[in-house]
């Protein structure tokens, strides 16, 4: 086996023993049980590689993402032509991936379908990194009331089940893209803040840090130079995490019929309406279903790795 | 105190509706008679205060509203529905611990084997399977293809049990499906270093088996972050529950909520959201009590 494949390989490194037993178990079980280990971390840049298996799952990312940015100019027809090809056709020249139930090319919808995943998971979380990491730096450096606030209403926030919170703005007002970017980004801003705050207390007090207050360095100045170069990676790791776990709950979102309105494709929606034929044609609604399963592996599996190489407690949840 | 801020935020549901709330709460085709009866028995008129205080303390006495499609109490449908989710959150998790637990001792036992390799790979596989995408080739697989399993359909337990435990199986490791991953992982890395403690070392001087010293010693201290993850994955669960419930049409809290959803049967909507809201908070308020049981570190913290 190459190199790369074994992911775990360097699970034997005690470092990142303590890195993963205090990842999983979200911010909880982090506040109670790693204080200890909390400084005793040092990363060790330049031991660990990415390897190649996590180009593969980065380079796999892009090109989905490449696609859904240029679908149309694709040689694709129209994603909501019915009768583009006969119903329910397997692949063919023509139709590489097959027609649905009423004719249309399936390729082209997953292609288009993937574009409400892309651009409500990366804008919601680009939103809630912007928002939310910025005020838990300052929290976390500048502590005091302004911290015990922001963090006391994480905790509040955190207090609800986001699914349900979505389904209940589902089902008062209709949804629309802009909405469903909205209502992620804030239910990332929580999650966000809470990680980027306890990597900024971890290095808060480092000499570093201290070296450049001594220097006589202002806080902005330490802010942005010192401190959110060290915290970067970690959050980086963990929002992309946040991309997997949003495209999961707009998937879940369309699966219920919920997300944007039909005839819009979305990987979500095509594996609900691919189910009522499941017995004639299973892979109207199994060609989504995988492409949305290996996306969310390439997401989780590079995520993990980016934590696992910056030594980062908080890359997980 | 959080209690309290998700019923101001469920009962403000209500008032995002454009218009008056009576029209949602009766539903289209509401007599301007019916309107005016409601807007009166709400305290429609009267100020958002009064009309909160009004609803809370029907809502503590367990009065829900009225659903204008059963015209049945709320409360009623709740009570039926939500013996479903409860049954399938449990099992769910049975089935999780039962694969996890095992797996994570195989694999700390011996780090980097072949087992542990396949293991924690699989693990990275179940993370990535949401409830609507494994449920489709689950249903396929077993149900469809080789009918083991009903692919949809409820019987309540204790009319027939066996019945109800064929038919929740599949919705169950639907469900439990993510959970594995994250108690697998968790698990594993706890166990690993727990095992690098002095106070291993020293059972194993004594002369402790391997097995003993997995089972007596190393387990309990592990297992904390995996109970504190339970509690959180509640959360994730119930969303979980909504899907599962959906596809495989199980008469739970998750398709009551859907169902309301698509008929704008508001009143049955807030109601369930007000429930499960509640129970999840309820939930890890319990989990945090029981860790402070089985932890006695943070017992004398």
């Amino acid at each position: 086996m190459p190199e790369g494949t074994e992911s775990h390989q360097v699970d034997i490194d005690p470092d990142t023993l303590h890195n993963d037993a205090h990842g999983h178990g979200g911010a909880r079980a982090r506040d109670k049980t790693s204080a200890g280990v909390m400084e005793a971390n040092s990363q060790e840049p330049g031991k660990r590689v990415l390897g190649p298996a996590f180009w593969i799952a980065v380079g796999w990312i892009a090109i989905i993402a490449l696609a859904a940015i240029f679908a149309n100019l694709l040689p694709l027809p129209n994603p909501n032509l019915t009768g583009a090809g006969p119903a329910m056709a397997g692949p063919s020249l023509a139709h590489l991936l097959g027609t649905d139930e009423l004719g249309r090319d399936l390729l082209s919808r997953l292609i288009f379908g993937t574009r409400v995943s892309l651009v409500v998971s990366f804008a919601s979380i680009a939103i809630g990194t912007a928002i939310g990491g910025s005020l838990g730096i300052v929290a976390g450096y500048v502590g005091g009331v302004v911290d015990w606030m922001a963090n006391a209403l994480a905790y509040i926030i955190l207090a609800f089940p986001p699914l349900l919170l979505l389904l209940a703005i589902a089902a008062f007002s209709k949804q629309t893209l802009p909405k469903l970017v909205a209502e992620f980004a804030f239910l990332s801003l929580a999650p966000l803040f809470r990680v980027t705050r306890g990597a900024t207390l971890a290095v808060a007090n480092r000499e570093f840090v201290q070296a450049a207050v001594a220097s006589g360095a202002g806080r902005f100045r330490i802010l942005t130079r010192e401190i959110l170069p060290s915290v970067l990676p970690s959050v980086i790791s963990y929002a992309l995490l946040g991309v997997a776990i949003v495209i999961v709950g707009e998937g879940s979102l369309a699966f219920l019929g919920l997300s944007v309105a039909l005839p819009t494709p979305s990987w979500g929606n095509m594996i609900a309406e691919g189910r009522t034929f499941l017995a004639v044609d299973p892979w109207i609604s199994l060609i989504p279903s995988l492409a949305m399963f290996s996306l969310l592996l390439a997401l989780n599996f590079s995520a993990d790795k980016l934590g696992e190489r910056f030594g980062s407690r908080e890359a997980k949840l | 105190m959080i209690v309290f801020v998700i019923s101001i935020g469920v009962f403000l549901l209500l008032h995002l509706l454009p218009g008056n709330p009576a029209y949602a709460i009766l539903g289209p085709g509401a007599t301007p008679l019916a309107v005016a009866k409601v807007t009166r028995q709400l305290g429609l008129n009267k100020p958002l205060i009064d009309q909160y205080v009004t609803w809370l303390t029907r809502a503590l006495h367990g009065n829900l509203g009225t659903s204008y499609l059963t015209e049945q109490p709320v409360s009623t449908t709740i009570g039926h529905a939500f013996p479903v989710d409860l049954e399938l959150v449990i099992l769910s998790q049975l089935i999780a611990f039962a694969l996890a637990i095992p797996m994570a001792i195989t694999a700390a036992r011996r780090q980097a084997s072949i087992l542990d390799r396949i293991f924690t790979m699989s693990s990275f596989g179940m993370l990535s399977l949401p409830a609507f995408v494994i449920g489709v080739p689950l249903v396929l697989a077993v149900a469809v293809t080789v009918h083991w399993f009903p692919a949809t359909g409820y019987t309540p337990i204790y009319s027939q049990p066996i019945t109800n435990l064929h038919e929740m199986i599949l919705p169950s490791i639907t469900l439990a499906v993510g959970s594995v991953a994250i108690y697998y992982r968790l698990l594993r890395t706890d166990l690993i270093a727990t095992l690098q403690e002095e106070f291993i070392t020293l059972a194993r001087s004594k002369g402790l088996s391997n097995r003993e010293v997995m089972y007596r010693h190393a387990l309990r201290p592990s297992t904390f972050s995996v109970l504190t993850a339970t509690a959180i994955n509640v959360g994730s669960l119930l969303g979980g529950a909504v899907v599962v419930e959906y596809l495989f049409g199980l008469p739970g809290m998750g398709l009551l909520l859907v169902n309301g959803i698509y008929s704008r049967d508001y009143v049955m909507v807030q109601g369930v959201i007000l429930t499960l809201a509640v129970a999840f908070v309820l939930v890890n308020f319990l989990a945090d009590i029981l860790y402070r049981v089985i932890d006695p570190r943070v017992r004398h913290a």
